[in-house]
């Protein structure tokens, strides 16, 4: 139990995903000028990474590994990511609507993105079970999406500032991610990392 | 190398195969009247018919739940080729454009303080109400302005000025106003009473050089109760839109100098 719990702090606070191994940087920086958007990206993200996590795992286990295949691991995951959340997206539509309405622009955004492959790539390096795996991958999208709301409410309170010319829109946007990762550095030596 | 190259053409082929089969037998099933209204709007998702966005109002349309000629920026012709699709009767739409119902510029009305905040009009009548004497005009720091699509209000003199001719009638500027003092009017109408203060003709002085006395005097001009060309709440004249008068004599007439011909701006071009 505790072993989860420190899966689950070390991959929210300590060494989150963005702001500690800077993976998912351009939904971070693309959808976190508004909160509501930011919300229905982190939930997108949540769902993805955690499937994602299961299918990889299974591909590398019984599929790559058996045949000696280890060094293509990452190319597999590509297609097999791709692939999936392009089928997500069909069978979202189709069965739950509601939930496709409400993250259905956000999953195209995410076939490629760094933060779904990366947690796969690290599941992959360090051998974990299934269960360990997958718990991993969703603790990992939950900092992200912790770290999207965070910026947002930030970003949101940086639209009524008034910086120097220089400084506006996403240049500010940056120094404040900045900052943002520099206080979560606060967190390193929190729990000793499984991870 | 063999097995690499056959395992992960065999992922991509297995992959390509479930899409395939997920395509058709699993495809929803849409309307294909939405992807024609929704070619036919401007696709401008501006949101002034209420819907998010051009594609929500074609699935709305399109299901019936809307009526046609909701869409201000595409006006008639839009209306005409939705009409056309779905083999209904064409709404008529009459084009209105949005109008800042103040005059009282900086040398009209009185300050109550310095205003040195941000530049915002939410903000300044947050803050003790704002600098303004007259607590229901226009602020002039551009909250309508900051939000329209087409750029077309500018401050001047410290009062929103809309230009007719860029208007589309999205009404973001409505919504965005704290003071709430932008209104959607027919474009065709001319005679406008510019001022939002509904309080007794004394009180309005005080502030304001150029508000609403509530004096009746254009509802008399104009023909009297029974004519219906105004109607009042409070102190404060409106024009009766569905009824509008056309005399232009109104406006000379008008005590306050509240009632304006034609007050949109319209810039040279």
């Amino acid at each position: 139990m505790s072993y989860y719990l420190m899966i689950l702090v070390g991959a929210v606070l300590v060494n989150n995903f963005v702001l500690s191994r800077f993976l998912g940087c351009c939904p971070f920086l693309g959808v976190s000028k508004r909160t509501e958007t930011a919300l229905g990206m982190s939930g997108a993200v949540v769902f993805v990474m955690t499937v994602a996590a299961a299918v990889t795992w299974c591909v590398d286990r019984w599929l790559l590994q058996p045949n000696g295949l280890g060094y293509v691991h990452t190319l597999a995951f590509i297609l097999v990511i791709a692939a999936l959340v392009q089928f997500i997206d069909i069978a979202m539509k189709r069965f739950l609507p509601a939930l496709h309405a409400a993250l259905g622009i956000f999953l195209p955004l995410i076939t490629t993105n760094c933060a779904v492959l990366g947690a796969a790539e690290i599941n992959c390096k360090q051998g974990s079970g299934f269960f360990e795996s997958v718990f991993f991958s969703f603790s990992a999208a939950l900092g992200f999406g912790f770290a999207l709301l965070v910026f947002s409410g930030l970003r949101e309170k940086l639209a009524h500032a008034n910086p120097p010319a220089c400084f506006r829109g996403v240049a500010v946007a940056l120094v404040a991610g900045g900052l943002l990762s520099l206080a979560f550095m606060g967190f390193s030596g929190l729990v000793k990392l499984p991870y | 190398m063999l097995i690499a190259i056959a395992v992960i053409a065999g992922i991509g082929f297995v992959g390509a195969l479930a899409l395939a089969i997920a395509d058709r037998y699993l495809a929803v099933k849409e309307d294909p009247r939405i992807g024609l209204v929704s070619a036919a709007l401007p696709g401008a998702n501006c949101g002034g018919c209420g819907f998010p966005g051009c594609d929500g109002y074609a699935r709305a349309l399109v299901a019936g739940k809307a009526p046609n000629g909701a869409c201000a920026a595409g006006g008639a012709a839009v209306a005409t080729e939705i009409a056309r699709i779905l083999g209904l009767e064409a709404a008529s739409v009459t084009r209105r454009v949005a109008l800042v119902k103040c005059c009282g510029s900086r040398s009209e009305t009185i300050r109550v303080g310095d205003y040195n905040g941000l530049c915002d009009c939410g903000l300044a009548a947050a803050t003790a109400g704002g600098d303004k004497g007259c607590r229901y005009g226009c602020l002039g720091y551009g909250a309508c302005a900051n939000v329209c699509p087409q750029h077309a209000i500018s401050i001047t003199d410290g009062l929103a000025k809309v230009e007719k001719r860029l208007c589309i009638g999205c009404g973001k500027c409505v919504s965005a106003c704290p003071r709430r003092l932008i209104e959607l009017v027919p474009a065709d109408a001319t005679i406008h009473v510019l001022c939002n203060n509904p309080v007794r003709g004394p009180e309005v002085r005080k502030v304001c050089g150029t508000g609403c006395l509530g004096c009746h005097l254009c509802e008399r001009n104009a023909g009297g109760p029974a004519a219906g060309h105004f109607t009042f709440s409070g102190f404060l004249a409106k024009v009766n839109y569905e009824n509008p008068p056309t005399d232009e004599q109104l406006a000379a007439k008008c005590p306050a100098k509240c009632i304006s011909v034609d007050p949109h701006w319209e810039s040279a071009e």
